[in-house]
């Protein structure tokens, strides 16, 4: 559950949330504007704290660790896919993608990260700035980016929303290809329904409650 | 992972990036300024004090009335030391069947070490430079001596058992000022003429000095030696104990520069706080990513601090690169106003850049730089949620003690520093109270107006927090220039005001009271403004507080001297004009005939004499008591004639005294001089003109420093200008885009931001005068103690100039965005 205190009250975003995903699993979650599927996905991250009930990540319950021992939990095991692609602007593709396999303590992060690039077909843009990238480039090295500590989950917030049709498509294609070889969790925060149909299971935020999809 | 490794890759992102340019430019330029300034004012001040060495015509002296023990002399050949000697004693010389007592000086090669020796070849000729000395077998005079025994040039003297021919007229010999009221005019001859005259008898009333010179650690180390040598009888001399108007003149001087370093210090720290908090800002998201990829909130700060401190680095190592070009352009511009060679950069400002460039990121940047590990990661969903706002106690504590630590180091001063920064904290308080008070007084404006102004109006009120931040901002910068812009010509003047073109150059002692209405008279029909004849008693000292006086209590040296040598005392109805009373009242007309003292308050403090305190003189065998009944402050550079103890008339007047006068006189009378002279042989007199040039010529280089200075505090205030303009960057750029995506013209725009910035640097300007005042009129009264004054051109200055300038820096720094398509700057964002 996840309410807020504002001045009108309180508010509450999510109500009956009963999630459980298992290894290798793909589910999407689909809701209008502001029916709390972000937050939803913050809470499922361990990004920010339920105000009841529990969230179990990798069989440990969340609200048992401080803010320190989430982002421990997430290290190499998490990877994250933003609408915006959220890269470091002055780093290069190749850097942006060894960024998380430093922070995981990874042996030789620059041999992986190479890897995980040209698996995202970008062999040839390691030394590229972001702003050298055209969109869809941007958002295959976020998945590089993503896949490259080989999490055991991957949290997506609207990764084609930002892209036109044909880029947003060959964005998804990597993002399930990338998943299925890697038997990575995905947790896929959408409003589009194509893009939801690729997962095993569709399921709907309405009114701050999670439902399958009927 | 390596968070030093990564620290250094993000930074070098960072600087690709441009995120680090504002804080690394505040940085270099805050450690730019301190390292010229420091190195500047260290050379400066080295050069003036070794100006002013020439005082002692050498670094450090030693007096002793038997010849120097070997060892001492030894020592300073040990040590490699310039060394010159010379003896002083008084004389008598014959010419022409007449005789005259005389000061008799013997000077060995190589003196002075310190300064130059000033000759004319004949009364007519012009006044030279010389490295020359008396040669044997001549004698080099006074000019005062030449009327007063009808003799001329070639002429000859019998000193002793030998004869000297007059060669030269000695104008001008540095260390002559340090003994200033000798009363028999100068014979100067070589050293190695004194053994045949015959004068130097055991009863010979000769003072032997040693002159040594050397780099600073040189002598420093030479007298503590000579100190640890404790050897009785002989007295070490260096510019601090020498005369007090120069001692003073050079303090004060000092003073102005470091004064004026402290505040490009002040603005630079204002620079790098509001960098820091846009930096903030603006690496949130790199903050909220990383910890959403899983950095712990340690690893995040270590990373940041690490970031800082390589930036803190390295812009220290640049910023001093930059000061040392600096100073080195500046000392070769004002080089030549030194006669004596500036010295070599020391060290010490370079080590010193290193630790402000530190401590100013400590201070400054450290807490707001903290708070982005505390950035929720949330934020890479939610983009509102930033980092928490900064703990005000940390920040003021990390503000307070940095900057501590900074001004009294830079300044050494512990009461200037304080007020600094109380200064600087209150004017910080006023300005965020008086801002937030504006903006919201101008909410309510932007309603009742229309087009530009009322875009211009939001602009200030849409972020109160950032609008705050920024009249602060600006507000501290207008103010800290506009104290320096009143130190530099107000304070500066004043300074030089207290010698005037016009103070005393010509001393007239040992006038005989019968004397008095007869120079009185012969003086003013000259054109002469006097400012009195002063009754002048020989007394000693014997007692205070019923405690016999004697140089075994005091350890100062200063206060051994003063404690075995007889005083001039006055007695006077009223203080001397340039007299201060600090403790206790001056006598009224009905208590003229009490038994009371005034004392001046620097020898009341070294000798230890409280104000009540019973003084027990002795005046030709006669014990005069008094009690000390107030305490004054003297400006001894003012030329005037003053005392160290005055007296009640009625306890003094019946006491043996001769009269003293002070005059300023032009080289156009100088016959004057001459006529009196003859006619009153008794009288000495003593022209100050050689020394009062020398104090004006370091009030004027000090002045040239202190303006030189004022520029590199400029240019830091143009970085305040600059950062605080920034503050609003990311808001200017989003809602110009959407401004003119909807329609809204450039020229609007363009009016909006004038309209914006100049009304905050309006504000900011009006808020600073009132500080600049306040903080001023501090300065006068209670550092520099000079007369203080309202400046209300100042206020308009400050209000126009801060309107001005602010709102066309704003123009300039919006520039790029009005005339880029705003399709370009949306993409961006």
């Amino acid at each position: 559950m996840k309410f807020v205190e504002t001045a009108e009250g309180r508010l509450d975003i999510l109500l009956q949330i009963d999630l459980q995903v298992s290894s290798g699993e793909a589910v999407a979650i689909l809701g209008a504007s502001g029916s709390g599927k972000s937050t939803l996905l913050g809470l499922l991250a361990g990004l920010d704290e339920a105000s009841a009930g529990e969230v179990r990540l990798f069989d440990t319950p969340l609200s048992s660790l401080d803010e320190d021992g989430r982002a421990t939990l997430r290290a190499g095991k998490v990877g994250f896919v933003f609408q915006s692609f959220q890269l470091l602007s002055g780093m290069t593709a190749l850097e942006n993608v060894m960024l998380p396999l430093e922070l995981a303590g990874h042996e030789s992060p620059e041999q992986a990260a190479k890897e995980a690039l040209s698996q995202a077909g970008l062999a040839r843009r390691l030394h590229h700035y972001p702003s050298q990238l055209s969109g869809g480039e941007q958002q295959r090295v976020a998945l590089a980016r993503a896949f490259a500590p080989n999490p055991k989950i991957l949290f997506a917030d609207e990764p084609t929303a930002n892209l036109d049709a044909h880029t947003g498509e060959r964005v998804a294609e990597l993002l399930f290809k990338l998943q299925e070889q890697s038997n990575t969790v995905l947790i896929l925060v959408t409003h589009d329904e194509m893009l939801a149909r690729r997962c095993d299971r569709r399921l709907y935020l309405r009114e701050g409650c999670l439902e399958a999809e009927a | 992972m390596n968070p030093l490794y990564l620290a250094l890759r993000l930074l070098r992102r960072d600087w690709r990036a441009g995120e680090l340019r504002l804080l690394a430019t505040a940085l270099v330029i805050a450690v730019a300024s301190v390292t010229s300034v420091g190195f500047f004012t260290d050379r400066i001040e080295r050069a003036m004090e070794r100006q002013a060495t020439e005082v002692l015509a050498a670094d450090l002296r030693i007096e002793s009335n038997q010849p120097l023990p070997d060892s001492v002399i030894r020592e300073a050949e040990r040590r490699q030391l310039d060394q010159a000697s010379t003896l002083s004693f008084p004389s008598v010389i014959l010419s022409k069947g007449a005789t005259q007592l005389v000061q008799i000086k013997a000077v060995s090669d190589h003196y002075p070490l310190r300064g130059h020796l000033r000759i004319r070849d004949s009364v007519t000729s012009q006044e030279n430079i010389t490295s020359l000395l008396p040669g044997p077998g001549e004698a080099w005079l006074e000019e005062r001596l030449l009327p007063l025994m009808g003799l001329a040039m070639g002429d000859t003297i019998k000193l002793g058992q030998s004869a000297f021919t007059i060669s030269r007229i000695i104008t001008y010999e540095p260390d002559r000022s340090a003994n200033l009221f000798q009363l028999a005019p100068r014979v100067m001859i070589g050293l190695n003429d004194i053994e045949k005259t015959g004068l130097l008898g055991p009863a010979s009333r000769v003072r032997h000095y040693f002159l040594v010179a050397g780099s600073p650690s040189q002598m420093s180390h030479y007298k503590t030696w000579l100190e640890q040598l404790n050897q009785s009888g002989i007295q070490i001399e260096d510019i601090r104990a020498a005369r007090p108007e120069l001692r003073l003149a050079l303090e004060q001087g000092g003073r102005f520069l470091r004064l004026a370093a402290a505040t490009a210090i002040l603005l630079c720290v204002v620079a790098v706080a509001l960098s820091s908090r846009r930096f903030v800002e603006r690496q949130s998201d790199t903050s909220a990513l990383l910890r959403c990829l899983g950095a712990r909130r340690r690893q995040v700060g270590q990373i940041f601090i690490l970031r800082l401190l390589s930036l803190g680095v390295i812009a220290s190592l640049v910023g001093v690169l930059l000061g040392l070009v600096v100073q080195a352009l500046l000392i070769h511009l004002i080089g030549q106003w030194f006669t004596s060679q500036i010295p070599a950069p020391s060290a010490w400002p370079l080590v010193s850049g290193l630790i402000t460039g530190i401590l100013v990121l400590i201070g400054f940047s450290l807490p707001a730089i903290l708070r982005l590990s505390e950035v929720p990661p949330l934020r890479v969903f939610r983009r509102h949620l930033g980092a928490p706002p900064i703990s005000y106690r940390l920040f003021l504590g990390a503000a307070i003690i940095s900057l501590g630590i900074l001004l009294i180091w830079q300044i050494g001063d512990d009461l200037l520093a304080f007020q600094l920064i109380t200064g600087l904290l209150v004017g910080m308080g006023i300005l965020l109270i008086v801002s937030r008070l504006l903006v919201h007084l101008l909410t309510p404006l932007r309603n009742r107006t229309a087009g530009s102004w009322r875009y211009g109006l939001s602009s200030l009120s849409r972020n109160p927090a950032t609008t705050s931040v920024q009249l602060t901002g600006f507000g501290l910068g207008i103010t800290v220039l506009l104290l320096l812009a009143i130190v530099r010509v107000d304070l500066l003047s004043n300074w030089r005001d207290a010698l005037p073109e016009n103070s005393p150059n010509q001393f007239l002692i040992n006038i005989q009271p019968d004397e008095v209405e007869g120079v009185r008279k012969l003086l003013i029909e000259g054109g002469i403004k006097l400012t009195g004849l002063f009754p002048m008693i020989r007394g000693r000292l014997i007692s205070i507080d019923g405690h016999q006086v004697s140089s075994d209590d005091y350890d100062n040296p200063r206060a051994q001297r003063l404690s075995t040598r007889d005083f001039n005392v006055s007695h006077a109805t009223q203080p001397q004009s340039d007299n201060r009373i600090v403790a206790g009242h001056w006598w009224s007309e009905t208590e003229w005939n009490e038994p009371w003292f005034s004392v001046e308050q620097g020898l009341a403090e070294t000798l230890g004499i409280p104000l009540g305190a019973e003084l027990v003189f002795e005046v030709a065998g006669r014990k005069i008591t008094g009690r000390v009944v107030n305490l004054r402050s003297v400006e001894w550079d003012s030329f005037n004639v003053n005392f160290f103890v005055v007296g009640t008339p009625g306890l003094m007047l019946d006491q043996p005294a001769t009269y003293i006068t002070s005059f300023y006189l032009t080289d156009e009378k100088r016959h004057l001089l001459h006529r009196l002279i003859q006619t009153y042989p008794s009288i000495t007199a003593l022209d100050v003109t050689a020394l009062m040039q020398q104090i004006r010529a370091i009030m004027d280089r000090g002045a040239l420093a202190v303006e030189s200075v004022f520029l590199f505090t400029l240019a830091a205030g143009l970085i305040v200008l600059y950062a605080g303009i920034q503050a609003s960057h990311e808001l200017r750029v989003q809602e110009t885009a959407i401004l003119r995506t909807l329609g809204l013209s450039r020229s609007r725009l363009v009016i909006s931001a004038l309209l914006e910035f100049s009304l905050l640097g309006g504000l900011a300007g009006l808020i600073a005068a009132v500080l600049a005042s306040a903080i001023s009129y501090s300065l006068a009264n209670a550092v520099f103690n000079l007369p203080w004054q309202l400046n209300f051109s100042m206020w308009s200055i400050a209000l126009l100039g801060g309107g001005l300038g602010v709102g066309s820096a704003g123009i300039v720094a919006s520039w790029p965005l009005l005339n880029t398509p705003p399709l370009v700057v949306m993409r961006k964002m």
